[in-house]
């Protein structure tokens, strides 16, 4: 059995698993104006932004040359996890601990600056450490040479998908006998290269307001808005959480992965199928379910998409339905992990999160979206979805820990 | 001939290429060997570009890789500035 024993949270709209869970009860938004770069005459502007955050202040000097504004979020979020989980990771066997983080993007900002002294000064000004600071492997790499792990690590690249892929790896990977895995997802690219790109994907909103540029599931849905951070867990094997005294925030219990038909091809699309074979991995009926957290696209086709797996699986209206990620846009690779972290946080607090932003949902949808406030509820069970870009889809299941007697 | 490199300058181009602000590299790190000071051979290869670009030393990758402290780097810098 994996448990997740420790959390990091770095996301736009709080710093810290608590920060960051009264935002989301309370609608603090983390949505802004991008400011790091001239953004007259681009089309949309809006983004989650990380804010009061000095990686300076977290990470010691000789990583900073090294590394790109994700991986510094990454280490940090790492740092704080591990923290949470009270792990000595000195005192374990380096080859005991293992890392799998997802990331999207890359070092963008780095790489955007290294390549401005490529083209305007020459080689010879770019830094060495570009010839891994671009890398989606990098905040895999670094986490592990940090904190000494040396067990089986990985890095998933799935877009959105990808963090709720890297949480599944682990459970795979404490499966085949490691005790503890570090596990994630934080990306970042708010540089002018990196909003491009995410312009360049056609979905971003360009409502310039930013109460509603964002709203999944709504009659107005428009578009989504990017954001960065993420966050870090700790995996461990029940066992060796219950050999250190720790109950654990939730059990991984089940997941799943699959991926679209090519376009045309007159399949339907295989979110519903990612859903309903996490829900038969952890052995668990649609009726078991307390709550679900939403992919929540903001695009009108992919929302309703999305409405009818779950209608499909649950029945109109069959199962509470939120999607707290309006507050922060979607943030890639750390988009799925935030959402496990509000899952566990909804159990131990009783209490779904609410999808502030969106106001009226199509009734054709036929879902049961939590909307205005916080809504008291017993969660045992919640099922957490993810799309990303090209076909990705991702399910997992986080089910509360049983009491060890 | 080029002015020689000081230890304090040498210190100064360390940190701007591969960090450090911290207690490790205050005093004298002349005969401090490079591990200890936390810098590994990439942050030495970062440094041997720097030295080349605003300095005009040119350190060849093998032995920058092989050199040991920092007194060790600043006697071959000088050698090559006077020579």
């Amino acid at each position: 059995m994996s448990l997740i024993t420790g959390l990091g949270v770095i996301a736009p709209n709080g710093l810290g698993v608590k920060d960051f869970w009264n935002a989301t009860l309370t609608g603090r938004s983390g949505i802004g104006e991008l400011d790091r770069f001239g953004t007259a005459g681009y089309p949309a502007r809006l983004a989650g932004l990380v804010t009061g955050l000095d990686p300076a202040q977290h990470l010691p000097g000789r990583l900073m040359p090294q590394t790109d504004v994700s991986t510094q979020l990454a280490l940090i979020a790492a740092q704080w996890a591990l923290d949470d989980a009270g792990v000595d990771t000195a005192a374990m066997t380096d080859y005991d601990m293992g890392v799998v983080t997802a990331n999207a993007s890359g070092g963008f900002e780095f790489t955007h600056r290294e390549f401005n002294k490529l083209w305007s000064q020459g080689p010879e000004h770019v830094s060495v450490y570009e010839s891994f600071a671009w890398f989606y492997a990098v905040n895999t790499g670094q986490i592990s040479i940090r904190h000494g792990m040396r067990g089986p690590s990985c890095t998933l690249v799935a877009e959105q998908a990808g963090g709720l892929d890297a949480l599944g790896h682990a459970r795979r990977t404490v499966r085949t006998g490691v005790p503890l895995v570090v596990c994630g997802g934080v990306d970042s690219a708010f540089d002018p290269w990196g909003w491009i790109s995410h312009l360049a994907g056609g979905r971003v909103s360009v409502d310039p307001d930013p109460a509603t540029a964002y709203r999944p599931f709504d009659t107005r849905a428009a578009g989504y808005l990017p954001g960065e951070g993420g966050a870090i867990c700790l995996v461990e094997d029940a066992a060796a959480a219950r050999a250190r005294g720790v109950r654990g925030y939730g059990e991984i219990s089940g997941y799943a992965t699959t991926f679209d038909p090519p376009p045309g091809s007159g399949r339907p699309p295989a979110l519903r199928r990612a859903a309903e074979l996490a829900l038969a991995d952890a052995g668990t009926a649609p009726g078991e379910v307390d709550v679900v957290f939403a992919d929540a696209a903001g695009v009108p086709e992919l929302d309703q998409a999305e409405a009818a797996a779950l209608r499909e699986i649950f029945g109109v209206r069959g199962v509470p339905v939120t999607a707290p990620k309006a507050l922060t846009g979607r943030l890639l690779s750390g988009g799925g992990v935030l959402d496990v972290v509000l899952a566990v946080m909804s159990m131990q607090e009783g209490v779904i999160p609410p999808t502030f932003g969106t106001a009226s949902v199509p009734a054709d949808y036929g879902i049961d979206l939590v909307l205005g406030e916080p809504c008291r509820a017993e969660v045992n069970t919640a099922l957490v979805l993810a799309r990303g870009r090209w076909g990705f889809n991702a399910a997992t299941v986080i089910r509360t820990v049983e009491s060890w007697s | 001939m080029n002015r020689e490199l000081g230890i304090d300058e040498l210190r100064g181009i360390l940190i701007a290429c591969a960090g450090g602000d911290d207690d490790a590299l205050r005093g004298d790190i002349s005969d401090v060997p490079f591990d200890e000071l936390g810098y590994d051979s990439l942050a030495l290869i970062e440094t041997a570009a720097t030295l080349k670009r605003d300095h005009g030393v040119v350190i060849p990758d093998e032995l920058i890789t092989e050199v040991q402290s920092p007194g060790e780097l600043l006697s071959m810098v000088n050698d090559r500035i006077t020579a």
